[in-house]
């Protein structure tokens, strides 16, 4: 335990603290009633889901909540994102990157670094629930604005 | 409780007695076995004893037994030693989907070598269907290869009847046992098993050990080229205090062996039934009866083992899931999903094995733990909630009728 992730020096399964901290003791668990937006990527065949709600205020996301289906890295990875986005604009939420949440978290093992790609698709989809409600922006613009991606592991095209 | 330990499948912990009588072979009792003078001639005689023990607790000669490294170096062994010793009769090999990989991957080696491989399909609780098994026979047919008991889902094969079967059709049968010996009696002669591979390690013997039992006339080709050890036909200065262990721990797994038995099916029995009782949405894996007794496999719904297991780690609980997180790939457990247990079930499964250690009170530890643990992760998965959502709106309906 403990170790930093330094692109792929890390090859075993071995957790930072910090994941460790945050499967413990996850933060911001729960459901957000009538939230501004819910985002959920994933899909249980692939063992993960994760489900974001946020309530925005004046263009700024004042409370998140997660759900998540999976391992401890995508446990982990729900908790310190929501922690990251909390009190940012959209804008800088839309800003944070995979990368972001892998570092904060002191690295992941590579075969869990979907997981922090799945975190930065659940915000993105959260974020693009919210405008598509507000509905000053046209889907084209939601698209390109919040980068929305198809999911794409592996599992999930087959 | 500091550590309890509910993971005997994965590995025991090392019998003092057996450690104790290993001892000597790491320090003063260095000599070659294969040296003419007396510390090698010593070393010697101790190997053959830990084979007489070996062939005891079989019911085989001692001179069907070879020592390896392991139950993979084992089933490597024999199954590649049969498929090439018989090439000329035949080229097909059959075995199931179940097996450990230390089988699969090296039937899928041989089939790249020019070998055919029929992978035989297993029912709900994972036992081989037997007619599939006849109908599977071609005249090509030189080895089947089925495994005693399941790893993961404990279930134990029909051993007897695919004795017969093979005995029948005059094709070799070849059983991967590493997790039954020790857990299950076992008389090769009365099954009609002609070959079976074993692990020292798996019953309170120490790792990177193992033996094979070959019946007296079925041919195998060498698989390790060097000296003439084992009879010619694994080459290497012997691991002596390993195979001491192994000898050891042989024998005193079928000491008291009934009660030792016994008492780890009563726990196991005692945890299946506090688990259903306390936790709903559950799926027990495998056969009621016909499993290994230490064995359990039970899946939670609408939760995912990786964090099952690390959160029991938390609480210095070890046990072992079928999940794709803890086995490297993004597909859960290949027995699991042989089952027909849909991905999102598999995720979710946790296996215990109680070994001859555990007590009541361990038991009662775990069963406290895990039911808060399921409820928290439940509680923190949107796959639950949607089903309870369901499950309300059902009941709304049925209100509303």
């Amino acid at each position: 335990m403990g170790r930093i992730y330094r692109g792929g020096a890390q090859k075993r399964m071995e957790y930072s603290e910090k994941v460790v901290e945050h499967y413990t003791n996850p933060r911001n668990v729960g459901k957000i009633e009538n939230a501004s937006g819910i985002g959920e990527v994933g899909n249980p065949v692939c063992g993960d889901i994760m489900k974001m709600f946020i309530k925005v205020e004046n263009n700024r996301i004042v409370d998140v909540k997660f759900k998540t289906f999976g391992c401890g890295a995508a446990i982990a990875t729900s908790s310190i994102s929501t922690e990251m986005i909390k009190g940012k604009t959209l804008e800088e939420a839309l800003a944070l990157k995979n990368t972001d949440v892998v570092n904060s978290l002191g690295g992941l093992p590579p075969i869990k670094l979907h997981c922090s790609v799945l975190a930065e698709e659940a915000i993105h989809e959260a974020i693009a629930d919210y405008y598509r409600k507000e509905g000053k922006l046209t889907e084209e613009e939601i698209k390109e604005k919040c980068s929305l991606k198809k999911h794409s592991c592996e599992h999930c095209k087959e | 409780m500091d550590m309890v330990y509910l993971d005997n499948s994965a590995t025991t912990k090392t019998d003092e007695k057996v450690v104790k009588e290993m001892l000597p072979y790491l320090s003063e009792n260095y000599g070659n076995p294969s040296s003419i003078y007396k510390i090698g001639r010593e070393n010697r005689k101790a190997i053959e004893e830990a084979r007489q023990k070996v062939a005891n607790a079989l019911n085989c000669e001692e001179n069907e037994i070879y020592f390896t490294a392991g139950g993979s170096e084992s089933n490597n062994t024999v199954i590649r030693g049969i498929a090439y010793a018989y090439k000329e009769k035949g080229n097909h090999i059959i075995t199931s989907k179940i097996e450990h990989p230390a089988v699969l991957e090296t039937c899928k080696q041989l089939e790249k070598e020019g070998f055919d491989v029929t992978y035989l399909g297993v029912d709900e609780n994972g036992f081989i269907r037997l007619e599939e098994l006849e109908k599977a026979i071609k005249e090509t047919t030189i080895l089947i290869s089925i495994m005693f008991a399941n790893n993961e889902i404990g279930t134990i094969e029909p051993i007897k009847e695919i004795g017969e079967i093979a005995k029948k059709h005059k094709v070799f049968f070849h059983t991967d046992a590493v997790q039954a010996v020790g857990s299950l009696r076992i008389d090769v002669k009365d099954l009609g098993i002609d070959s079976l591979s074993l692990s020292a390690h798996k019953f309170y013997g120490p790792k990177g050990v193992g033996a094979f039992y070959i019946r007296k006339g079925v041919k195998f080709d060498k698989f390790i080229q060097g000296g003439h050890q084992e009879k010619n036909k694994r080459a290497g200065t012997e691991n002596v205090a390993g195979i001491v262990g192994l000898g050891k721990a042989i024998e005193l797994a079928y000491e008291d062996f009934d009660k030792k038995t016994e008492k780890i099916k009563q726990l196991r029995d005692y945890y299946v039934e506090q688990v259903e009782k306390r936790i709903p949405y559950i799926k027990i894996n495998g056969d009621k009866q016909k499993r290994l007794p230490g064995n359990s496999n039970i899946s939670f719904r609408f939760i995912e083992g990786e964090s099952l297991l690390l959160n029991l780690d938390l609480k210095g609980i070890c046990a072992s899931s079928g999940s794709a997180c803890t086995s490297g790939s993004l597909d859960p457990s290949h027995v699991l999903l042989a089952i027909g247990l849909p991905h999102e079930i598999a995720h979710g499964s946790l296996r215990i094995s109680i070994g001859k250690r555990n007590t009541k009170e361990e038991i009662d530890y775990v069963i406290e733990n895990l039911v808060e643990i399921v409820e928290r992760l439940r509680n923190m998965s949107p796959l639950w909630e949607e089903f309870i959502e369901e499950e309300h709106k059902k009941e709304w309906n049925i209100q509303k009728k």
